[in-house]
């Protein structure tokens, strides 16, 4: 077996910028990846923050206005067939073929990727056995429930035993309970020594699942790492913010910038919000602020560094799902 | 579910070595399986309208006494006639449904074409794969047209058929399938998926009424600006290149008009539709 590279997925300074009769839509403005094989990689950031364009420009479908991107050792415009051989991909919607049932539907894919008949179909029947679906196997896979027709997407993915799995929001539009079920499922085949590169925009779902973690927002990858080195990079093991009726007392900013363990400070319409490390007692003093200077608190409360407050700090924004 | 993974990925393993044209050749599996599924319903509408045709005018007008309908042409039957044509009109229509159609979902907001865009093929030949398998659709429709429009007519209204050139015929079967489904091809990248009837309505509907099926194109000169106005439609030189090759009596195009318009046809909307599709799938 030839020697994997060195990074299974290699990005640099990609863009894409997509042409619409009302002007140009800027969709990724400069993300850069580097994911070693084996690795389990997450692409994390709310709705439209460019992360479906991103791993379409990976995955071949989307050409790339500039910036490059190879995908094991191999380019994703110059030498597109050959990525192609080497990827699995589970795209958001389905896209399972309507004119076969879901043994054929593995079945054929293994042919289309070069397994001789009775290979494919082989291949197909111990696809649908490790994943449950044996009794499905004559079903259209667009009768299925969302969890089966996920399931199978996957497994379809994984016929030609891809170097890389890309995912594009694995989990969306799936319950609770086929959600954790479909992350046992990731985690056993990380296991197994699979290089997967999934995008989500639930927070836990990164946090969960991934090595390192890319957070994107606005086509740009705001930061990159382990969820611990994401979480230092906010500077604060405790986000405080407090939100008072009308605004916030006089002099608080002065008052907080002078004390111990205060990182960023940030001051908006009638809410504080403070970046602090070591800080005990912080939110009773703001809570107390409010109550010297005849500010009325709505609403307090303290939070732990979590990817959330990650987001925060770079952003300045709520994460919301 | 953690354990039950144990075999499904193989990091590494990748790359069987396989081919473009390995991937090709499973893509037409596909489409036979595909096929065979829906044989009945696919082909029942493709003679409903032909033996509809050739029951009202060759064999129940015929029985009512108006048995001169064809002669406006010469000597022949109406049915002779009509033999050439309703095989190219169906070989025609077979081609264009065959590939918007499913192109219709494929290209829709779930983009399912995904599904074989990523299987490891350049896309240009993903659109010369759809355009093999609708064009070997229509020449499947153009078959069974055959017999049916052959067979079915009153006494004394038989179709005089005298295949001289073999090569001719199936040279234009094969090419006029291929033009049609690569014509398919274009108007279905070129338009909005939900806008398919109007192509049915617009383009397909006048191609045929007025594509040399039901009269030859040299009956045409009494209505001269009709006759070189009809010489847009594709479906003129298919029919005609039928007649040529199955009714070689009754008066048809040069073979050095139909021939060339047929192949140099099917080569430019082979490479414009390659072109067409490939934009709407890559973006």
């Amino acid at each position: 077996m030839p020697e994997p590279p060195e990074l299974a997925v290699h990005a640099t300074d990609l863009h894409k910028t997509y042409k619409s009769p009302g002007g140009d839509v800027p969709a990724v403005r400069g993300i850069g990846l580097a994911v070693p094989p084996g690795e389990f990689f997450g692409l994390l950031g709310p709705n439209g923050a460019g992360k479906s364009t991103t791993i379409g420009m990976l995955t071949t479908l989307v050409r790339p206005t500039s910036g490059a991107a190879s995908v094991w050792g191999h380019d994703v415009v110059g030498d597109s067939t050959e990525v192609k051989r080497r990827i699995g991909m589970v795209s958001q919607n389905n896209t399972l073929d309507s004119d076969l049932d879901a043994f054929e539907n593995l079945e054929f894919r293994g042919r289309y990727f070069g397994l001789g008949a009775r290979d494919a179909r082989r291949r197909a029947d111990e696809l649908l056995e490790l994943f449950g679906l044996t009794d499905r196997r004559k079903g259209n896979p667009f009768e299925m429930s969302g969890g089966q027709a996920k399931r199978l997407m996957i497994a379809r993915a994984l016929v030609h035993r891809p170097d890389v799995l890309f995912l594009d929001e694995p989990t969306a539009g799936l319950d609770p309970q086929n959600r954790v079920n479909l992350w046992d499922l990731l985690r056993g085949l990380q296991k197994e020594g699979q290089t997967i590169l999934l995008t989500t925009h639930y927070m836990e779902e990164a946090e969960v699942l991934c090595d390192r973690i890319a957070v994107v927002d606005h086509g740009r990858v705001l930061a990159q790492g382990t969820v611990p080195e994401l979480t230092a990079t906010a500077g604060a093991d405790t986000v405080v913010t407090v939100t008072y009726e009308g605004a916030p007392p006089a002099g608080l900013r002065e008052r907080l910038d002078g004390r111990d363990g205060v990182g960023k400070v940030e001051v908006t319409d009638g809410q504080v919000r403070v970046f602090a490390r070591e800080a005990d007692g912080l939110l009773g003093e703001l809570v107390a602020a409010g109550a010297g200077s005849g500010a009325v608190v709505t609403d307090a409360s303290q939070i732990r560094p979590s990817l959330e407050t990650v987001f925060l700090s770079l952003t300045g924004r709520e994460y919301r799902d | 579910m953690a354990t039950t993974t144990a075999t499904a990925a193989g990091a590494g393993t990748a790359a069987q070595r396989v081919t473009v044209g390995r991937t090709f050749l499973a893509m037409m599996a596909r489409e036979v399986r595909v096929l065979r599924k829906n044989f009945i319903s696919t082909f029942v509408r493709v003679l409903v309208q032909p033996v509809l045709f050739v029951f009202v005018f060759a064999y129940v007008l015929p029985k009512l006494g108006s048995g001169g309908f064809g002669g406006a042409a010469g000597a022949e039957t109406f049915s002779t006639i009509l033999v050439p044509g309703l095989v190219g009109s169906s070989i025609i229509m077979q081609g264009v449904m065959a590939v918007v159609f499913p192109l219709m979902m494929e290209l829709s907001w779930q983009k399912s074409i995904t599904d074989r865009a990523l299987a490891p093929i350049p896309v240009p030949l993903l659109a010369v794969q759809k355009i093999a398998a609708a064009g070997f659709q229509a020449l499947l429709a153009g078959l069974l047209v055959f017999p049916a429009v052959l067979f079915i007519h009153a006494d004394g209204q038989a179709p005089q058929i005298t295949v001289a050139n073999w090569p001719l015929l199936i040279g234009v079967l094969v090419a006029g399938s291929l033009l049609s489904s690569a014509g398919g091809l274009l108007m279905g990248t070129l338009m909005n998926p939900q806008k398919v009837q109007i192509l049915f309505g617009l383009v397909l509907m006048p191609m045929s009424m007025l594509g040399c099926v039901y009269y030859p194109w040299a009956a045409l000169e009494n209505v001269r600006w009709l006759q070189i106005a009809t010489l847009i439609n594709p479906m003129v030189y298919v029919n005609e290149g039928l007649r040529a090759a199955l009714t070689p009596d009754v008066g048809h195009m040069s073979f050095w008009v139909y021939g060339p318009v047929i192949l140099i046809g099917t080569v430019l909307l082979v490479w414009a539709s390659a072109r067409t599709f490939t934009k709407r799938v890559l973006t």
